[in-house]
């Protein structure tokens, strides 16, 4: 037996490797012969694109070539596909323009790529790519939802009318209407969730290598999932088959979502290794990122909560436009509509929702996945809505969440917009997370600030996701192109340590740590004899990669089911050893045993006898010990829990201080708790720069991004924040092997609305309802002002 | 032109071109990649290192100013198999998650306490402005900074064995 399996507080194998500097990123590569790839990009919004000339750029000091989109056609080289296809209302398929790798034709967002330049150095790149000019005729552009949508607004695609993606519903509209009808009190709510822009700390980065003899292509990037680059690169952009691509995402410096998406950028340079028979490496700088990386959520949204006199929800209607950028990335429309709609439920017994969401084309970057990725938007909109019919009718914000929640007892529980959640105790989560931020004690804290000038709020939200994604059946339903299952091959090796390859991708997340803790309290092996494998498809069987908060539930959950074929066949060949039964062999700590006696075999006996089958079962089983397996989950998961937010407001300058932070999660079966505590440390983190801080701006009427670059868009830094107090609460998930739910996304989800709810309780004396994100202080000092014009004069 | 320095104990002489900025020497000319760039606006951090042992953003130097200096990088901080201090206060404390920021803040961390031997949780979080992490929610790299600080007292007040 060992101490260092699941619910060990085991410190990270990876960590030595970061530590002293010797990380592996795809920037840190370099091969002889290396050229480099530097992108023309749009300055413009919109524009015709007449013409392009790459002649000055061609002829430059060290350039080997430049490509445009014309050549890209000329090579047969495909646009970039959507992973998923989201039907309108009607069940008619969503516009689906093509998403040219380089502009052909039309410029429609600032940063578009036009040529790509490769050049002997960087700098004789970078250089040529200034060369590069193009003929243009500027057209209007759009990158607001709420514009685009407007009769006569820009249109980005001639055949898609009033810039509608799709026009998507989910719920009954007839039984929420006739809820609505019954209504004792209507609460409603509009907001606006800003759009952001996910950060990594890494810049994505790309290299591509071509060898003429083999016909071999091999691309190291940034990704979350070097399977599905493979496949949808191979497959769709440059018509090369998948034994002929290895992809491989060696150290990845954070991804967030942003790194779960196929770019043009890898598809390129890895095209442009082939044609010019020489490797080909790009990394973007972090100016190229704010121009080129997905955004994130950019939401503008309508919603109306319908209440009995006892302040029981009877009906949740919410209506959302939602920026799909002027392309659709590879996830974008099943962002703001499966992980959106789906779980505006939250957890709560409304019997009756609707949720209708436009998705529109804008000119603005893609926008797809980041960290929580359509679940902290749902959150915000039902968690502000709660908040706002709680004080409408004068009901506790506890009080009226307690009277709504599902009971514990009522699992596994059906909502009314298709998720069937399978466990959860929100009264056990929420009462934790009272206890730990001394809630009961805000009011003398409130009276305290007070006595200082200072506005002091707090707020709570109580709040569910769907992680795991997902059973591809279900998914298939929703529209996914992919499966969504995960692989694990378990490689025994005849010493009895232990090589584990993983489609799940680790990017900060500690799978070397935590799926060896897995295998260990599976096989009663140490961790120091597991070694985990991931981000290489010339390794690993297959893989669909890291996001959703998917790894450990469906990730872990393949690895186990893998533990269980091995262990299947060690019975076998301990059955043999131990001229006993098959079923009469049990496997625990490492030992297979003859049930009801004390003959036993170690595992690694076991191991070395299938390495070295002299005395073995060769008729009917084979020699070694290596397995492998996909798992495809029977339900998402769900995780959920109570935060609770206290913010302290200066009136005078609009600062909002984030005093303590509580977040109280169910996260299922924890596997390694210094992991999990860190994981959602680091999604407040990013949820708290949502609410208080970060913003993606565009100017209205040029389409030009205002926030380029670290100087204009405010990440959270080290004294922003407090210290985030992490408590779980445990209901196993009943559904995988694992009963794990997901950690790595539950602190973007609850955070948003928590901080704003604390800013807004903060406020409420001055009659504010609700502000949008970020809470800035010129945002803050402008609504005090607003609010209560003689005391600016005092 | 040729810059010459001490980087990690070592004398190296590398052609550089007057623009040459001391974390491009650092990474390309030298080829010691365990520095970090993270942003192009000296915003992030990531690319810290020490400079006669001072904190330095490299992206703000060129590498003719380090002409002459004493470089220490994160490859120069443990001293063989032993972490620094601070390297493995980061280690015990998960003060690092996708390992990118981590050079940059490890380094910033020590000179933090070469300045603050025993430094408060509002002194750590102001010094480390300067430093983007977005895994952490810095939480922990603020546990790993005050033990990393206390395990630096220790071994220079002659608590530890090396």
């Amino acid at each position: 037996m060992t101490d260092d399996g699941i619910g060990a507080h085991l410190l990270r194998k990876e960590d030595k490797r970061f530590l002293t500097g010797r990380g592996n990123y795809v920037h840190d590569i370099t091969r002889p012969n290396q050229l480099y790839a530097v992108f023309a990009r749009s300055p413009y919004a919109h524009a015709d694109l007449l013409a392009v000339d790459i002649s000055g750029a061609a002829e430059a000091p060290g350039v080997v070539g430049v490509f445009t989109g014309e050549d890209l056609k000329t090579d047969g080289i495909g646009g970039l596909p959507c992973g998923w296809g989201v039907n309108n209302k009607d069940g008619s398929p969503m516009k689906e323009p093509p998403h040219p790798a380089l502009a052909i034709g039309k410029l429609r967002h600032v940063g578009d790529p036009i040529a790509m330049v490769v050049a002997e150095t960087l700098k004789e790149a970078r250089d040529a790519a200034e060369l590069v000019t193009y003929d243009v005729t500027q057209l209007p552009a759009v990158t607001g939802v709420a514009d685009a949508v407007k009769p006569g607004a820009p249109r980005l695609f001639d055949d898609v009318p009033g810039n509608l993606c799709t026009d998507w519903e989910c719920g009954d509209k007839a039984k929420t209407d006739a809820a609505f009808a019954t209504a004792y009190h209507i609460a409603k709510l509009d907001l606006v969730n800003n759009r952001l822009v996910g950060n990594p700390m890494e810049p994505r980065a790309a290299l591509g290598e071509y060898d003429p003899s083999t016909g071999d292509y091999t691309l190291h990037t940034t990704s979350q999932f070097p399977h599905v680059v493979r496949l949808l690169m191979g497959l769709f952009v440059l018509n090369v088959p998948q034994h002929k691509i290895r992809v491989v995402a060696p150290d990845v410096g954070g991804g967030f979502g942003v790194k779960q998406f196929h770019y043009a950028e890898e598809a390129l340079v890895t095209w442009a290794a082939g044609r010019l028979a020489q490797p080909v490496k790009w990394v973007s700088d972090r100016g190229e990122g704010f121009l080129s990386d997905a955004h994130a959520r950019d939401h503008v949204t309508h919603a109306e909560l319908a209440l009995d006199r006892d302040g029981k929800f009877l009906g949740l209607r919410v209506s959302t436009l939602a920026n799909m950028g002027a392309y659709l990335s590879t996830f974008g429309p099943n962002i703001p509509t499966n992980l959106y709609g789906l779980l505006l439920a939250g957890v709560y017994t409304t019997p009756a929702i609707h949720c209708a969401v436009k998705c529109i084309f804008t000119n603005t970057l893609p926008v797809d996945a980041y960290r929580g990725a359509g679940r902290p938007e749902a959150t915000f909109v039902l968690e502000r809505i709660v908040d706002v019919a709680a004080r409408e009718m004068g009901i506790d914000r506890v009080e009226i969440r307690r009277r709504n929640f599902i009971p514990a007892d009522a699992f596994p529980y059906q909502t009314p917009v298709m998720m069937a959640y399978d466990s959860g105790d929100h009264g056990a989560t929420l009462k934790k997370a009272l206890d730990i931020a001394d809630w009961a004690g805000f009011a003398e804290r409130r009276r305290e600030a007070a006595a200082r000038g200072k506005l002091r709020g707090i707020g709570l939200v109580t709040y569910i996701e769907a992680c795991g994604l997902a059973p591809s059946r279900i998914a298939g339903q929703l529209g996914a192109r992919a499966g969504l299952y995960e692989s694990a091959n378990i490689r025994v090796h005849p010493t009895g340590d232990i090589t584990v390859f993983t489609g799940s991708h680790s990017h900060g997340q500690g799978h070397e740590t935590a799926f060896a803790q897995i295998v260990s309290s599976l096989l009663g092996v140490s961790t120091e004899k597991i070694e985990i494998v991931h981000g290489d498809t010339a390794k690993i069987p297959f893989g669909l990669g890291t996001y959703g908060s998917r790894s450990a539930s469906v990730g872990g959950s393949a690895i186990a089911k893998a533990v269980g074929k091995v262990i299947d066949k060690g019975k076998k060949i301990a059955a043999h050893m131990l001229e006993a039964a098959e079923h009469d062999i049990e496997f625990a700590a490492g030992t297979f045993k003859v049930a009801g006696t004390d003959r036993t075999k170690s595992f690694a006996d076991v191991v070395l006898a299938a390495y070295i089958p002299h005395d073995y079962p060769l008729e009917t089983l084979e020699p070694g010990m290596e397995e492998n397996a996909f798992y495809d989950p029977v339900n998402f998961t769900f995780p959920g829990g109570c935060h609770v937010a206290e913010v302290e407001i200066d009136p005078e300058t609009g600062i909002t201080q984030l005093l303590a932070y509580t977040a109280v999660d169910d996260v299922g079966t924890v596997i390694n708790p210094m992991i999990v505590e860190g994981q959602i440390h680091g999604g407040v983190a990013q949820g708290v720069g949502q609410a208080l801080l970060e913003n993606c701006v565009y100017d209205p009427q040029s389409g030009q991004l205002l926030t380029g670059s670290f100087m204009d868009y405010c990440m959270p830094r080290a004294d922003d924040l407090p210290n985030i107090v992490v408590a779980t609460e445990v209901t196993t998930c009943r559904t995988n092997p694992l009963g794990v739910k997901g950690c790595g996304e539950v602190g973007t989800i609850g955070s948003p609305a928590t901080v704003i709810n604390a800013v807004v309780d903060a406020l409420a004396g001055y009659g504010v309802t609700h502000v949008d994100m970020p809470a800035s202080p010129e945002k803050i000092w402008r609504i005090i002002r607003a609010a209560a014009p003689h005391a600016a004069a005092e | 032109m040729d810059v010459a320095l001490t980087l990690n104990g070592r004398r190296v002489k590398r052609p550089v071109e007057p623009e040459t900025l001391l974390v491009e020497f650092i990474r390309e000319r030298v080829g010691l990649t365990g520095t970090h760039i993270g942003c192009d606006t000296s915003q992030c951090g990531a690319c810290t290192i020490l400079v006669n042992g001072q904190s330095v953003k490299s992206c703000t130097m060129l590498a003719v100013e380090a002409e002459g200096a004493m470089v220490t990088t994160i490859e120069g901080l443990a001293k063989g198999n032993v972490l620094h201090p601070m390297q493995q206060a980061f280690h015990e404390e998960h003060g690092l998650q996708c390992g990118f920021c981590t050079p940059g803040m490890v380094l910033s961390a020590v000179d933090l306490v070469q300045h603050n031997p025993a430094p408060s949780e509002g002194e750590i979080r102001h010094w480390l402005e300067g430093n983007i992490c977005r895994c952490t929610g810095y939480t922990n790299i603020v546990r790993a900074v005050r033990a990393g600080a206390a395990a630096m007292q220790r071994a220079s007040t002659g608590g530890g064995n090396d």
